[in-house]
């Protein structure tokens, strides 16, 4: 059997057999990831709307920075997240080097810029097309932000989408500020480049496995999401069952 | 008769483009203004600005004070959201409660015939069912000005027919209100039926502004406006 035919074989194994060692690092990843992308959403989601639908001195600036922060690579987040948190750094009082606060904040930091910047492009499409008519029943900036970034909640899983599919996949801000310590920091990605070089590689492969089931499983939901939001837009299914009477 | 808006000298400007220039307009309480004109001539613009939605760059508006105004478009929008729902949108942006809008929703959707739908998704609807959700969502703001941009334009006959119905009917006002409604109209036979007074644009300003009786009158109506009388044959050939 080849390598990879082999390594397949024992990380089937291993995922099968509910490894402790590999399901730990899995938790782990989704823990931090999925905490990076709730905070990322909370900020980016109310940022990204604002800056769809307020417009201001210097917001042609501003969106350009945004949209060169989505090419940022992930070493520069760590990085600077690192020389922030380090102890001479002005949060190194926090002590949050090497710890799962540090990943969450790096992985935040990463996709808030993904987050910010395309729910912008669907808020503010929306709002050159409508917002005028809300804007004609008295809704102020914030009010319409908020509105059409909830009528557009359905693309917006899109977003979530990248942004976790970034945050669960990268590996740099995540070694740096995390340190890849077993048992402690150790996620999926840090771990995959760590078995790789140890050459422990069904270890690895099983992962990646895992990784790719995780990004799998997620589409799969939403796409199930998007099927029902197409039956509720046909008609088929009424949005509420309260009498019209 | 009370004036509901005027308008002095307004023009308005989006960057080259002249979307209105030297428009005077008084518009009395109880009218029924159609506006007419080509593509482009500054109906929607116009209306834009009396709803304020559009702050013009030269002259003045002035208008009654406490004026309860809403706007109807061609293309209403509807959120995602049930046809109960968007009704009492309008009502809770305005200030009221939830549940009395949603209260007020069900009897705005009465009045326009769509009761039975409240439950149903808004966006599942027609484009005629869309326009009278709108209509509804515009009549529990008891509005005293109506502005309408075109609200059958993109209709079929038959929901054109209805829509028209509901805009005469709002036009008779109700418990002792008078209705004055502005609407913008590519339709000559909508205007006869349902205007009081017709105003002609083109490139941006007011050339004819006429009793719907004179406007329909072919001499009359090249006395005061050449184009304006071209304008009319044109659509009515």
């Amino acid at each position: 059997m080849s390598t990879f035919s082999q390594s397949a074989a024992t990380a089937l194994h291993l995922i099968t057999s509910f490894d402790p060692a590999l399901w730990a690092i899995v938790g782990r990843s989704l823990l931090v990831s999925g905490l990076a992308c709730l905070l990322a959403f909370g900020f980016g989601l109310s940022l990204g709307a604002w800056l769809g639908v307020a417009r201001f001195r210097g917001r042609a600036i501003g969106l350009t920075l945004l949209n060169t922060l989505l090419a940022v690579p992930s070493v520069v987040v760590g990085l600077v997240v690192y020389l922030l948190l380090s102890r001479s750094g002005p949060l190194g009082a926090w002590g949050w080097l090497f710890s799962i606060k540090a990943m969450v904040l790096a992985q935040a930091l990463l996709v808030l810029p993904v987050v910010a910047a395309l729910t912008r492009q669907v808020v503010e499409d929306t709002e050159r097309a409508h917002g005028e008519q809300l804007r004609s029943l008295g809704a102020g900036t914030a009010l319409r932000a908020a509105m059409l970034a909830w009528d557009e909640r359905f693309a917006l899983l899109t977003v979530l989408i990248a942004a976790f599919g970034r945050a669960i996949s990268e590996v740099g801000a995540v070694m740096i500020v995390g340190g890849n310590i077993d048992g402690f920091t150790r996620v999926m990605t840090t771990s995959i480049a760590l078995e790789t070089s140890k050459g422990d590689l069904p270890l690895a492969l099983g992962l990646g496995l895992v990784l790719l089931a995780v990004v799998l499983l997620l589409n799969a939901l939403i796409a199930s999401l998007r099927a029902w939001r197409q039956r509720v837009e046909s008609g088929s299914i009424p949005i509420w069952a309260g009498s019209a009477a | 008769m009370r004036t509901l808006l005027s308008l002095h000298d307004v023009g308005l400007q989006f960057g080259a483009v002249r979307a209105l220039a030297g428009v005077n307009l008084h518009l009395q309480a109880g009218e029924r203004l159609a506006l007419v004109g080509s593509n482009g001539s500054g109906k929607s613009s116009l209306l834009r600005v009396l709803h304020g939605l559009l702050r013009p760059g030269t002259g003045t508006v002035q208008s009654a004070t406490r004026l309860r105004q809403a706007m109807v478009f061609q293309r209403p929008f509807m959120l995602r959201a049930s046809v109960r729902n968007n009704v009492a949108l309008g009502m809770w942006l305005a200030g009221t409660r939830w549940r009395d809008a949603c209260g007020a929703a069900l009897q705005g959707l009465e009045r326009v015939g769509m009761q039975g739908l409240a439950a149903r998704n808004a966006r599942a609807l027609s484009a005629g069912q869309q326009q009278r959700v709108a209509l509804a969502r515009a009549w529990v703001l008891r509005p005293e000005l109506w502005l309408l941009d075109e609200p059958t334009a993109s209709l079929d006959p038959h929901a054109k027919r209805e829509i028209e119905a509901l805009m005469a009917s709002f036009a008779q006002g109700e418990g002792g209100r008078a209705m004055t409604m502005v609407f913008a109209s590519h339709n000559l036979g909508q205007v006869k039926r349902l205007a009081s007074r017709v105003v002609y644009l083109e490139q941006g300003r007011i050339l004819a502004d006429l009793p719907v009786g004179e406007f329909f009158n072919a001499q009359r109506l090249r006395q005061v406006s050449g184009a304006a009388d071209l304008f009319v044959k044109g659509e009515l050939a």
